[in-house]
């Protein structure tokens, strides 16, 4: 889900400008600071409410709810939750399958992740120009971010398709290839198969957040660099890219809190094989819950990888401080 | 050494080329698709491959539709119960989320109250929480109050999905909006509420479309959850029935296809048609400040 990448960027964002609110010793608060009007309060919770209920409901008891499973062992035909303490996670270390999903999980985050920036900026340069059609081709850019996972993924899987898929045509017609390829058969090709469906779709959003970062860039700056003889290459390096880094930062590592839960894909494409090599985090846990009814396992697995999430927030928190963005 | 003007016109025509390359990249993948949808099993089972029908056809359309084949009866009619789940699932969640959503947006950007802050901050930072974290839980919680295999239960969830994000976008429209509005309508006998629906909310009419915008897009093609939670006819929704399609039915890809450019035409259109809001909505965070 792209999509979250926008949303949790604002919240960071926004959650960055505010500010601590200051007394003094007498326990007072200093001037300038908000003072609170009872009925003010009280009409501002009415309106928040009902959004309060839903999402606290479906996050917050779900969460306590998840800790307290990851401590025991559940048997959903008999309805039993047992303490069991801290077995399941014990079992993580000598869990191989799972270190095994880590490492896949690591690899195909960096690869996509590397790409989807290159690419997507890259593609933004391009677009950035004016030319003939560069309006139609920037809405075209909407095209893979609006369309569903999972029709994203039936889309590849029939282009894959080791008898008829087109792929296979292409490369074959073009005389690169001269037998037909299972693309999906052999790990190493699956997992690159896998990550370029991710690749496709994930790029043209990164195209889009950067346009509206390079839009803000002021052109006098590459005018004064040529005149003092700077290459358009050298400009990129020295005016774009540094300017740019408020956005590509905060894309690097909201898309890469995003392709480390990568499920949907893989799902449909693949379904973790072959020889799990796209067997990613989520994929796993998902098998190690819903296929082997170990719920309270996969709970301690889904511990681990929230406080994997959990640092990648705290380096983009940090990011945005050294930017200056925390007030 | 090249002439500057010979050199301006190998750059235009690069910069042509980048271009088509990367409209090629963006739609083939696409209409590739579409073109399947409209093939038939005898064009698209040549060697060499032949990259257009000879004949188009929509009867797989209509057979997705009208089920007319013994094959693709049952498919037909699971398409079309999936269609129908998916519709009253982002529908409903669309209306809910505005129904609440734009009061505590509103409440957010305009009121000071206590603890406005602490929770506006709470909210943005449930949406780091991995689902696959969420829907263990969420599954056990379900089947104890019944809810497993009923559209209620993805509403509710995608709600969660949905609102934060919603809150902050709309929190920035409402903040837009000069305050000196509101007095004014209520100097003149306006409520809260009042100056709230007549004033406030037609000027933010932009930001609650986008807001409809993402609510729908995100609920509509939202798999995860739904793929766990609703295994029936009656509650599974589009993008689980086309899962099936490629796995059962004989991998019929013609029949995956066309459900798939079906399924995708209600997103895609509809961000084809309001890209410049969705835009405005996904980069007022990345960009601003």
């Amino acid at each position: 889900m792209i999509l979250r990448t926008g949303k949790f960027l604002h919240c960071l964002k926004r959650a960055g400008k505010m500010k601590i609110k200051i007394y003094d010793n007498t326990g007072q608060r200093k001037a300038g600071t908000v003072v609170y009007k009872k009925q003010e309060n009280i009409f501002a919770y009415k309106m928040i409410l009902p959004a309060v209920i839903v999402i606290f409901g479906v996050l917050l008891y779900p969460i306590i709810y998840s800790l307290i499973m990851s401590f025991s062992k559940l048997d959903l035909a008999e309805r039993t939750m047992n303490f069991i303490g801290t077995k399941n996670y014990a079992k993580i270390f000598t869990d191989s399958e799972f270190q095994q999903s880590i490492l896949q999980t690591i690899r195909f985050t960096i690869i996509t992740v590397f790409f989807e920036m290159v690419l997507g900026v890259a593609c933004a340069l391009v677009l950035n120009q004016k030319f003939r059609g560069c309006g139609f081709l920037r809405g075209v850019m909407i095209l893979p971010w609006a369309l569903p996972n999972v029709v994203n993924a039936v889309m590849w899987k029939w282009i894959y398709n080791s008898s008829y898929g087109a792929l296979n045509a292409l490369l074959k017609q073009l005389g690169l290839i001269n037998a037909y390829k299972v693309w999906l058969g052999t790990p190493e090709s699956a997992f690159h198969c896998v990550a370029f469906c991710n690749i496709w779709k994930e790029t043209p959003y990164v195209v889009l957040l950067v346009l509206a970062g390079l839009s803000n860039i002021n052109h006098d700056l590459y005018e004064a660099a040529r005149v003092d003889g700077s290459s358009s290459w050298h400009s990129f390096w020295k005016i774009t890219l540094p300017l740019l880094r408020p956005v590509t930062s905060v894309l690097i590592i909201t898309k890469t809190i995003w392709a480390i839960q990568t499920f949907d894909l893989v799902y449909v494409l693949t379904g973790g094989g072959p020889a799990n090599a796209t067997e990613f985090i989520s994929v796993y846990i998902h098998k190690v819950a819903f296929k082997f009814t170990q719920f309270g396992y996969g709970s301690a697995l889904s511990y681990v990888l929230m406080l994997v999430t959990f640092f990648l927030c705290l380096a983009y928190i940090r990011n945005l401080a050294k930017q200056g963005e925390l007030g | 050494m090249m002439k500057p003007k010979t050199k301006k016109k190998l750059n235009r025509a690069a910069l042509y080329l980048c271009a088509a390359l990367i409209l090629l990249f963006i739609l083939l993948p696409y209409f590739w698709m579409i073109i399947t949808s409209i093939s038939n099993k005898g064009d698209l089972t040549q060697n060499p491959m032949r990259w257009f029908p000879e004949h188009p056809t929509f009867a797989n359309y209509m057979n997705i539709f009208q089920g007319k084949t013994n094959m693709t009866s049952s498919a037909a009619a699971e398409f079309l119960e999936g269609m129908r789940n998916s519709a009253i699932v982002a529908v409903s969640t669309t209306l809910i989320t505005l129904l609440i959503g734009t009061p505590a947006s509103y409440a957010f950007a305009r009121l000071k109250f206590r603890g406005r802050k602490q929770s506006l901050l709470m909210i943005l930072l449930t949406q780091m929480v991995p689902t696959i974290a969420l829907i263990i839980p969420l599954y056990i919680i379900m089947l104890k109050l019944n809810l497993m295999n009923h559209v209620l239960s993805l509403i509710f969830v995608y709600l969660s999905l949905v609102l934060p994000f919603v809150i902050w976008i709309m929190e920035g429209y409402f903040a837009g909006i000069p305050s000196e509005l509101e007095d004014a309508a209520k100097i003149d006998g306006c409520s809260r509420w009042g100056a709230f629906i007549h004033v406030i909310l037609p000027i933010a009419s932009s930001g609650l479309a986008v807001t409809i915008i993402f609510a729908f897009i995100i609920s509509w093609n939202e798999f995860f959850y739904a793929l766990n939670f609703t295994t029936t006819m009656a509650s599974k929704t589009l993008p689980v029935v086309i899962t099936e399609f490629s796995n059962k039915h004989g991998q019929d890809y013609i029949l995956t296809c066309t459900g798939g450019v079906l399924a995708s035409l209600p997103p895609v259109l509809l961000a084809l048609c309001t890209q410049k809001l969705i835009i405005s909505g996904l980069t007022s965070g990345a960009v601003k400040g």
